[in-house]
């Protein structure tokens, strides 16, 4: 069907769960093997929790799909160990340039300047990534997955949830103590239980052309206002990995989507754009609308909700499958310590705060930019092309210039998890931020910082000379490992080792630039590389009265 | 004083983390002010801004400037926009 890829069959294997005379329980149920789901499963059994995957199909995306993936997405695959060979299959690109008229207006670097391990975007089809994703879950044992298992209803139980499950043998019933629903953004499970997610519809249609050709265009977003081969309207260009390349055309509201899916169509559109010498196959098309929405809260008692299933944005800017997956960081160490006793249920309402949170932060963005890209009114047009023309010549209209805000991550400082900020340190290393990367070098080998975060909760310290560091203070780093909820220190350090603590040395001076770090610092972070606290000093009570905070252990 | 060209949005007491924040902020505010109105409406609270804002920076030079630049290659007679 596609002239570069064929879909992988996963068989459907019948569970013995089939033939159980009770619905047979299982500690957690994820629903949905999208790469959200699948980052949730991978996430939960990395972190010992034994989980169960039902996916309805039995393969991956049918067609590219999402294929742009951002650094904060690819870190956290990165701690799932799916990143790399992404990375190494991928299109890697941090350039975007705007052209408006055929003239270039405007141009963008997502990530300037050197010292981090992931780059700023990868392109690369969804298929890929799936794949790799299943790849990964097959190496966890304590990952089962179903294929062909459909969900077909669900109870929400206050103290268990029961799902009925249909298959090619047969509909058989399941329970669990926790369901993480990923069905996407139609999801039949929010449905089924009556939950809406609410939000706005955009009047505009858009065309999605994969074609296959042999281009010595540079992977950088390409992104055209108006341009002569298209008036009135947008497209853009960007690369795929087995010489791809994504084509998307604004149409309007009144064009006819069967019309313009018809390849008689869609191949006068890409010659127009690429030029009428230009040899290429199509390889794949679509034509879409999309709407901006979200559920009201994500967590509803023992059922959490990921991904589009729980929010849906326009496709500008890639903030769909990029922030799903930043979803299931916040919430799989949450959920660890609730089945484990080790912090109240409440927990994971936080999840739901801050993710909505990120979501309304994503639904502005990517509103703001379809806004930009599509005006809705002659005001607004006359004031898009004002910004563009000034934009020729004025740094200021290049700032405003709107092509999609790409994926980036949410600063959580309204947290509840959060500790207050009193040390007026500068930087953006606030509590609510994700950690910075930089480069390392560990006695362990470790190369990045990140490297050294993700597992539990940590505490670093800085400081010039770790072989000078007190004694008692050093007993009082270890001790923090014994706390009810464990904490690792690692002392980051001009030079020297203190016995009994890792240490990593800053060797490019980038922690102390990143993080504002003066002898003394200290950052607590999160199970999902965020900070939740900072100090100009160590002082053992504030920290354990900030991991107490941070599990609502309050 | 001259005019700035540089992205100056900002907003006294608010922190951005990102560098686009406060001029998406701007642009949304504006679009949002002409939202229902006629496109003669739309003029109307055009040129009322403008001159609340032109009042406001108050220094002629900047705002001889400014109109010259926004006049620049806008001819007369040839509306092709």
């Amino acid at each position: 069907m596609f002239l570069t890829y064929q879909n992988p069959v996963y068989a459907y294997v019948k569970s013995p769960d089939q033939g159980a005379a009770e619905p047979v329980h299982h500690p957690l149920i994820v629903v949905g093997a999208g790469p959200v789901g699948m980052a949730a499963a991978i996430d939960a059994a990395m972190r010992g929790i034994d989980v169960l995957m039902l996916d309805e199909d039995n393969t991956v995306s049918v067609g590219s799909r999402a294929v742009c993936y951002s650094k904060r997405a690819l870190e956290i695959l990165d701690r799932l160990e799916c990143a790399q060979p992404m990375i190494d299959k991928g299109v890697t690109w941090k350039l975007g340039k705007i052209f408006f008229r055929d003239e270039l207006v405007s141009q963008f670097d997502l990530q300037p300047g050197e010292g981090h391990k992931i780059p700023a975007f990868i392109n690369l089809q969804q298929y890929h990534m799936e794949e790799t994703m299943v790849r990964r879950m097959s190496e966890l044992d304590n990952l089962e997955v179903r294929w062909n298992n459909r969900v077909t209803s669900v109870e929400n139980g206050a103290q268990r949830v029961r799902l009925n499950v249909e298959t090619p043998d047969g509909p058989y019933a399941l329970s669990c103590d926790w369901l993480i629903v990923a069905d996407g953004a139609n999801s039949p499970i929010r449905e089924q239980l009556g939950l809406e997610s609410k939000g706005q519809w955009f009047q505009d249609r858009f065309l999605i052309a994969d074609v296959v050709m042999k281009a010595g265009f540079p992977p950088v977003r390409w992104f055209s206002f108006d341009p002569s081969y298209h008036p009135g309207y947008s497209s853009l260009l960007h690369r795929q990995p087995d010489d791809v390349w994504r084509l998307d055309f604004q149409l309007g509201w009144d064009a006819d989507p069967e019309q313009e899916k018809r390849p008689e169509n869609v191949i006068p559109r890409v010659k127009a754009m690429l030029g009428e010498d230009t040899e290429f196959e199509l390889e794949w098309c679509s034509v879409y609308t999309f709407r901006c929405r979200r559920m009201e809260k994500f967590r509803y008692g023992r059922t959490l909700f990921v991904g589009d299933a729980a929010h849906q944005v326009s496709p500008f800017g890639a903030r769909g499958a990029n922030s799903g997956i930043q979803d299931t960081d916040n919430l799989l160490w949450k959920l660890k310590l609730v089945m484990d006793g080790a912090a109240p249920e409440r927990l994971l309402d936080s999840y739901s705060d801050e993710r909505v949170y990120a979501a309304d932060e994503n639904i502005m963005n990517s509103t703001r930019s379809t806004d930009f890209i599509t005006p809705k009114s002659p005001v607004s047009r006359t004031f898009r092309d004002a910004v563009l023309e000034l934009s020729r010549s004025l740094p200021f209209a290049r700032a405003l210039v709107n092509s999609g805000r790409l994926s980036d991550t949410a600063f959580l400082v309204d947290s509840q998890l959060n500790s207050e900020d009193n040390d007026a340190i500068p930087g953006d290393m606030v509590p609510g931020a994700v950690m910075a990367d930089a480069p390392v070098q560990g006695v362990r080998g470790e190369r990045w910082l990140l490297q050294t975060a993700g597992k539990g909760f940590v505490l670093y310290l800085y400081t010039e000379n770790a072989s000078a560091l007190h004694e008692a203070v050093i007993a009082q780093l270890q001790s923090l490992a014994y706390a009810r909820t464990a904490l690792e220190c690692i002392l980051v350090a001009q030079q020297g080792t203190a016995a009994g603590l890792r240490t990593l040395h800053d060797s490019q001076g980038l922690f102390a630039e990143r993080y504002a770090a003066e002898p003394g610092s200290c950052y607590l972070i999160r199970p999902d590389q965020h900070v939740c606290a900072r100090w100009r000093s160590f002082d053992v009570s504030r920290v354990s009265a900030a991991l107490a905070q941070a599990t609502c252990n309050v | 004083m001259t005019l700035k060209t540089e992205n100056n949005f900002h907003q006294p007491g608010k922190r951005f983390f990102r560098p686009y924040r406060p001029g998406d902020d701007f642009y949304q505010a504006l679009i949002e002010t002409h939202r229902d109105l006629s496109e003669a409406q739309s003029a109307k609270v055009n040129a009322r801004l403008i001159l609340l804002l032109s009042n406001h920076i108050g220094d002629l030079n900047i705002l001889r400037e400014a109109m010259a630049i926004a006049r620049d290659a806008v001819v007369p007679g040839s509306d092709t926009d």
